[in-house]
């Protein structure tokens, strides 16, 4: 149990790092720590102690395997998130390139 | 197998998406000719499964992907509702494509933009179809990105900041959505919704569903821009090239936000009394903010964005009530609004195209120019705030009928009153930019090409007749709809018969 805590834990760090920090950068990181911590909690839940992989083969019985269904899901996140955070880099950089800075507040002509 | 044409609704935009890429940059005109060829397949296609559905005993079939049976296998899902989004979807991508062929002359690398576009028509597409949770967030997110890259195309400085600003509440969404989908995963030991549905009845509704319920609601009620989540949609959507504005209004935050929403919400938890009433509440929050924001606008897509945000309240509000009745009028009324709201981000792309502004003040008198943009906004902002004979009237009419039905009497005022205010700000809209002198600072007025006006007609003419749907004769397009909603927690059954079917 204490370890899906710390999932949440980091969760709400990266969430935290979202929400609160002024710097463009900084909140790319913080949207990184979120889908870490969401993989690890995937990575978690299919975890069994001392379980292998669920590979079926006629001479020996597989008592206690790991779920590997999280594990295909985890590696799909994994190439999503690159997507995502490669676009939003790429956006920090053409931000500062107009704006000459990476403060969000600053970082303000739309309004209303 | 006959059912095989199906997987062009994901396979055909992704593979010309890459053809695209590959040769866009050489050969010039190509985006335009396979998003276009890609519009008309997918179009055919969604009609092909609308028929095939009739003959269906359940309203219901399921596509194994790879022959593999579900749960294990990837479900695609076709019942009324998917085929309702998907003719809606296609239908107006169609138009877009179409439109987008001149406007897009004032960008440069349009090949870029056709192979963005395509990806996101994917991602809808895939979205609608898919029958298990990972699959619909795997899709959400291909749309997303694509929508993310498409609202900074223009990369002047504040498309870039609106992209950003979407880009992150966004981002976030998409991790709240997945982080719902592991918890549920490890409740229910399984990613299909019909499956997951199925263990959820058996087990006892704990806090764990409460929670997963609050984390499905923020992030697809950001992604449809309910009021506490709207800060991106008004900067967001006036900043993308006009078609992806009209895309992005009329079909994506429908997609993504209200259609998953709906199916996840009425197919998979199951509706409780709570989460109906929360989504009653802040579809009547959004629909109210909505509205009172965009009076004082003075950008044409600015206030057409808020007017988003107002009409999509009124879709989630008619949801929360979870009666038949209301169910049927929020689909009427995301159909009407899908062609009305599309029709004026059309026509604004089009005044922008020839004035080169889009504030209202510098404009006026552009009825004697631009008659068809005239007439054409007209009949939409009529439309959405709900003037008979228009289609936005009957489907406004359906869901203050269900509110009172309901016994909801302070929400049914609040709906009508709200529809006031909406008139009121497309009045001005249309005294402000056609009607009056012509303004002298407007120094040349360009004429608009045949292929931005066709789109627009085309819609103007749907709008008008969008009331024969309610007719008996076309009755199956919005009653199959309904009923895969009003069914709730028999979808799980209605997709198992299908499987043995």
């Amino acid at each position: 149990m204490v370890i899906y805590m710390l999932c949440f834990v980091l969760f709400c760090i990266g969430l935290y790092g979202v929400l609160r920090k002024r710097n463009i950068i900084k909140i790319i990181i913080g949207i990184g720590i979120m889908e870490y911590a969401v993989n690890l909690f995937l990575i978690v839940l299919g975890y069994r102690v001392r379980g292998r992989a669920p590979i079926f083969s006629s001479d020996q019985q597989v008592l206690n395997m790991v779920d590997p269904l999280p594990q295909a899901v985890v590696l799909t996140t994994i190439v999503i998130s690159l997507a995502t955070t490669l676009l939003l880099a790429a956006i920090a950089i053409r931000i500062y390139e107009k704006y000459k800075t990476f403060d969000i507040t600053k970082i303000k002509r739309l309004r209303g | 197998m006959r059912q095989d044409f199906v997987l062009l609704f994901i396979i055909a935009p992704l593979f010309l998406a890459v053809g695209t890429a590959l040769l866009g940059r050489t050969v010039k005109q190509l985006g335009f000719m396979l998003s276009c060829a890609c519009g008309l397949i997918l179009c055919f296609c969604s009609f092909m499964v609308f028929g095939l559905l009739q003959k269906t005993p359940a309203h219901i079939f399921i596509y194994k992907v790879g022959g593999h049976l579900p749960p294990f296998g990837i479900a695609l899902v076709f019942d009324g509702l998917s085929s309702f989004m998907l003719i809606l979807v296609n239908f107006i991508s169609l138009l877009v494509a179409l439109y987008s062929f001149r406007y897009m002359d004032r960008y440069t690398d349009k090949w870029k933009f056709y192979c963005l576009f395509m990806f996101m028509l994917a991602g809808m597409n895939g979205l609608i179809i898919s029958g298990d949770l990972f699959t619909l967030y795997v899709f959400l997110e291909v749309a997303s990105v694509a929508g993310y890259a498409l609202v900074a195309f223009g990369t002047e400085a504040e498309d870039l900041e609106a992209a950003f600003k979407y880009a992150v509440m966004g981002v976030v969404a998409s991790i709240f959505i997945l982080l719902g989908i592991a918890l549920l995963y490890s409740y229910t030991s399984t990613l299909n919704m019909a499956d997951m549905a199925f263990v959820l009845a058996t087990k006892p509704q704990g806090a764990l569903v409460a929670f997963v319920s609050v984390l499905f609601l923020a992030g697809f009620g950001l992604k449809s821009a309910m009021v506490p989540f709207h800060a991106w949609l008004p900067d967001a959507h006036p900043s993308a090239p006009a078609p992806i504005s009209a895309l992005l209004s009329g079909v994506f935050i429908k997609t993504l936000g209200v259609y998953a929403l709906a199916r996840v919400f009425f197919n998979v938890l199951g509706v409780s009394q709570k989460a109906l009433f929360i989504m009653m509440f802040l579809g009547t929050v959004s629909m109210v903010v909505g509205a009172v924001l965009a009076i004082s606008q003075r950008d044409i897509k600015r206030m057409l964005a808020y007017s988003s945000i107002s009409q999509v309240g009124y879709i989630i509000f008619a949801l929360g009530l979870g009666t038949p009745l209301g169910i049927l009028g929020a689909l009427f009324h995301l159909f009407n609004h899908a062609i009305s709201k599309t029709m004026l981000f059309l026509n604004s792309g089009a005044i922008e195209y020839s004035t080169d502004t889009r504030n209202m003040e510098k404009l006026g008198g552009l009825n004697s120019r631009l008659p068809v943009t005239g007439s054409t906004s007209f009949i939409g902002g009529l439309s959405i705030s709900g003037v008979p004979p228009l289609g936005g009237f009957w489907s406004k009419l359906i869901i203050i009928l269900a509110a009172v039905q309901a016994g909801h009497f302070i929400f049914a005022l609040i709906a009508v009153l709200v529809s006031i205010v909406t008139l009121g700000y497309y009045l001005k809209f249309q005294r402000f930019v056609f009607l009056g002198k012509l303004n002298l600072g407007l120094s040349k007025i360009r004429g608009i090409p045949l292929s931005m006006t066709i789109p627009v007609v085309i819609l103007a003419a749907i709008s008008i007749v969008s009331v024969l749907l309610l007719m008996p004769f076309a009755g199956h397009f919005l009653d199959s709809a309904c009923n895969a909603l009003i069914a709730g927690n028999l979808y799980k059954d209605s997709f198992w018969s299908a499987i043995i079917w």
